[in-house]
């Protein structure tokens, strides 16, 4: 009995996909946009991003090691955070920040809960959001690539202005903002590709800029406008679909996706900011696990059973 | 959209690999020995009614029913019991086997004659008799099936022809084959159990069986239904609600909804049976895997040892990791292989070691892939976790006892978790009140 069989319980084959190809499709995805940073504002937002992605990686390799974890970095969860995070930073960030920042998504929002698959809120955004908090003024100073002058505006900031920028400006991204968020024609080139290869649902993007859209025509703003500026499109296909912080049954995307535009244009609309998406996301993540156990899906057989226990 | 929001249900691409699907299917040469289990179908084993030295003839009962819900088991072979014995089913259990050495004369019993068939009593009679049990896989056994309390409720009688599981074809051969033989099966079923429709199910990756039922189809109230490419199609509940639009209660039965459901080798097997009289001791099944030298569709006599099966299709050409009873996605594993062939087996796989290595699970990402395919629409995720924290009262909450262990939300998980044996764990839970 040398050669035992071998006795598992089913099913006995699995599908060719796996965690660490779904992360590198979403970098691919993000390959792009990034190729649009590096023109728009040059060769520092390669080597900011690079920076990033290289700290997160590393982040998540060290706190692994230390407390002991299994080293998961093959899964390119971290890349995926790195690359987001360095996108949510305007051009000429000091690297340093950037660092700061990876700490924070890496470290303390995703590995102290438990690492990928248990953090409550999408690291990026919170690296984004901390940095935002922590050094205002220098994540607000934006490059604009046209004139290489410095100015705090964005074409949010804005909005209805006669300052305010061009649908072709807004489409090619050359204007101030933040590496990834600027360039709305390879951002949307992504998240069509993520849609085609099943990584991501199209519902959170599409009911969540559909949202957008209504509300903007309703408060009176221009909701072409409104969609291909801020960090909307990066948000809705990127960070708004984060496994992890989102709802899984299509019901509870769709709310998801009607929440996040609800709350980022009360933030714009009427909020001192003029960018509601990264709070919008955090704040809809951390209702994700009431949106999950209110919107499950109808079982076959079940709802009958139901009516007829009821009746008698 | 209703059905959108509703469940996703979406399935899953299981990889189709059937390769054998245009393969006659060949006789196999007798075995040295056959093993009959008393325990082939669902409900109460039978009885052995045979002793050691006995002589049995291809047809002999030797095993009788040890219930309503049982069915009699029959040798295949003529010749001399050498023992009764104790062998592992494939679920694990231990269970009372006839073992038979044949003579080669393959003497047909002398009591085997065309059972006289005139009402639905005769009919239900006679399929008992046969030893029918459910071919398609689940050997429930079929006397009981086409017994129903609500036999006036019953307007619609569906074939199960989508063999959804990869790599098995014999479900296809026995369409292509047998074509007269299922629709005389469904015609008989029709008349005596007085059902005006018959839907044929068949998943569209059949063209040629469902081109080849089409044209066969000579009575009014048959058709045949061709049937998304998506695993499970096969699943009772997934192919009634699919060919009628019924969703079959739970807990409960297909005729709740006016169904009876057969598997299309069962359907063409009652009309062979109505033919000749001969009870079921044969049985069509496919042979494949990496490393079976010849794959192909084979006739075998229930009770083979499969080690003979798979010598007769060229034997293997590298170490076997994993030889299934069935296909990959609900077969069990075959732990010795001098266990037999079944009555409701329709496949013996075998795969080699690298094939069947299962792969490192990694932590659960939260993709939804698991609810979101669930043909039934389950949420495997939350079970699981509710199952890990012993929440029964959550178990019960999300359903967990209708999972009916297809395999979906397992071969779907990108993190490679074993979703599936966790929740048939969970339902062990359930019964037990909260003890793992």
């Amino acid at each position: 009995m040398a050669n035992k069989l071998i006795v598992t319980a089913a099913p006995h084959i699995t599908s060719a996909d796996s965690t660490s190809k779904i992360m590198q499709r979403v970098c691919i995805a993000l390959v792009p946009t990034l190729i649009a940073s590096v023109i728009i504002f040059g060769i520092s937002s390669l080597i900011l991003t690079v920076v990033t992605v290289a700290a997160c990686v590393l982040f998540e390799y060290g706190y692994c090691k230390l407390v002991g974890r299994e080293v998961t970095i093959d899964d390119f969860s971290a890349v995926v955070t790195g690359m987001l995070l360095a996108f949510n930073m305007p051009a000429g960030m000091p690297v340093w920040m950037a660092i700061v920042g990876a700490f924070i998504a890496i470290v303390i929002v995703k590995q102290l809960f438990g690492g990928l698959g248990y953090n409550f809120a999408n690291p990026a955004i919170v690296g984004r959001i901390a940095l935002a908090l922590g050094f205002t003024s220098r994540m607000t100073t934006f490059i604009d690539p046209v004139t290489d002058a410095v100015s705090s505006a964005t074409p949010l900031g804005v909005a209805g202005t006669e300052n305010a920028v061009s649908y072709v400006t807004l489409l090619l991204g050359t204007h101030g903002g933040v590496l990834g968020e600027t360039c709305a024609i390879t951002l949307i080139i992504g998240g069509i590709y993520l849609i085609v290869t099943k990584v991501i649902s199209p519902i959170i993007p599409v009911t969540y800029l559909g949202t957008v859209a209504v509300l903007s025509l309703l408060a009176g703003r221009d909701p072409i406008y409104q969609l291909l500026s801020g960090g909307l499109m990066l948000g809705a296909f990127f960070m708004a679909t984060d496994y992890v912080t989102s709802p899984t049954t299509n019901k509870g995307k769709l709310i998801f996706g009607i929440g996040l535009g609800v709350v980022t244009c009360m933030i714009r609309f009427f909020a001192t900011m003029n960018e509601g998406v990264s709070f919008a996301i955090l704040l809809m993540n951390l209702v994700v696990p009431y949106i999950e156990i209110n919107t499950r899906q109808d079982k076959l057989g079940i709802a009958k059973v139901k009516k007829g226990g009821a009746a008698k | 959209m209703s059905k959108f929001l509703k469940r996703s249900a979406q399935g899953a691409g299981v990889p189709h690999e059937k390769g054998t699907s245009n393969l006659e299917t060949v006789k196999m040469t007798l075995p040295s020995k056959i093993v009959l289990s008393m325990g082939q179908h669902i409900g109460a084993p039978a009885a052995p009614t045979v002793a050691k030295g006995d002589q049995v003839y291809v047809g002999t009962v030797v095993g009788k029913a040890g219930g309503f819900v049982s069915a009699d088991i029959h040798s295949g072979v003529s010749g001399t019991v050498s023992e009764i014995t104790t062998i592992v089913a494939p679920n694990g259990a231990k269970q009372t086997a006839v073992v038979i050495i044949p003579d080669g004369e393959q003497k047909v019993d002398p009591s085997i004659a065309p059972p006289t068939v005139t009402d639905l009593k005769s009919f239900q009679d006679a399929v008992r008799a046969s030893g029918l049990v459910g071919l398609g896989g689940a050997g429930f056994p079929t006397a009981v099936k086409l017994a129903p309390k609500n036999l006036d409720e019953i307007d619609t009688l569906i074939i199960n022809g989508a063999e959804c599981e990869p790599y098995i074809t014999s479900d296809n051969r026995c369409f292509l084959e047998d074509t007269h033989h299922v629709l005389n099966g469904i015609k008989q079923v029709m008349k005596y159990m007085d059902i005006p429709k018959c839907v044929i199910g068949i998943e569209g990756n059949k063209p040629e069986a469902i081109a080849k039922m089409k044209a066969a189809i000579d009575a009014p109230g048959i058709e045949v239904k061709e049937l998304p490419c998506r695993y499970p199609q096969g699943a009772e509940k997934v192919l009634i609600e699919n060919c009628t639009g019924r969703e079959v209660p739970f807990p409960g039965l297909p005729s709740d909804v006016g169904v009876v459901v057969m598997n299309v080798t069962s359907v063409a097997f009652v009309s062979k049976y109505l033919e000749t009289g001969m009870p079921l001791t044969t049985k069509r099944l496919t042979v494949d895997g990496d490393i079976v030298a010849k794959p192909q569709n084979v006739e075998v006599i229930i009770g083979t040892p499969i080690r003979e099966l798979l010598d007769f299709c060229g034997g293997l050409t590298d170490e076997p990791g994993k030889v299934l009873y069935g296909g990959p996605m609900m077969g069990n594993c075959v732990a010795d292989l001098d266990q037999p062939i079944l009555k409701n087996n329709n496949a013996i796989l075998a795969f080699s070691r690298k094939m069947s290595q299962v792969p490192k699970p990694t932590n659960c990402i939260h993709c939804g892939r698991c609810t979101n395919a669930c043909p039934l629409g389950l949420s495997a995720k939350e079970i699981v976790r509710a199952y890990e924290k012993g929440d029964v009262e959550l178990l019960q909450q999300l359903n967990a006892d209708l999972c009916m262990s297809c395999g979906t939300c397992s071969f779907v998980c990108p993190a490679k978790r074993p979703l599936a044996p966790s929740i048939a764990l969970a339902k062990i839970m359930m019964k037990n009140g909260g003890k793992k």
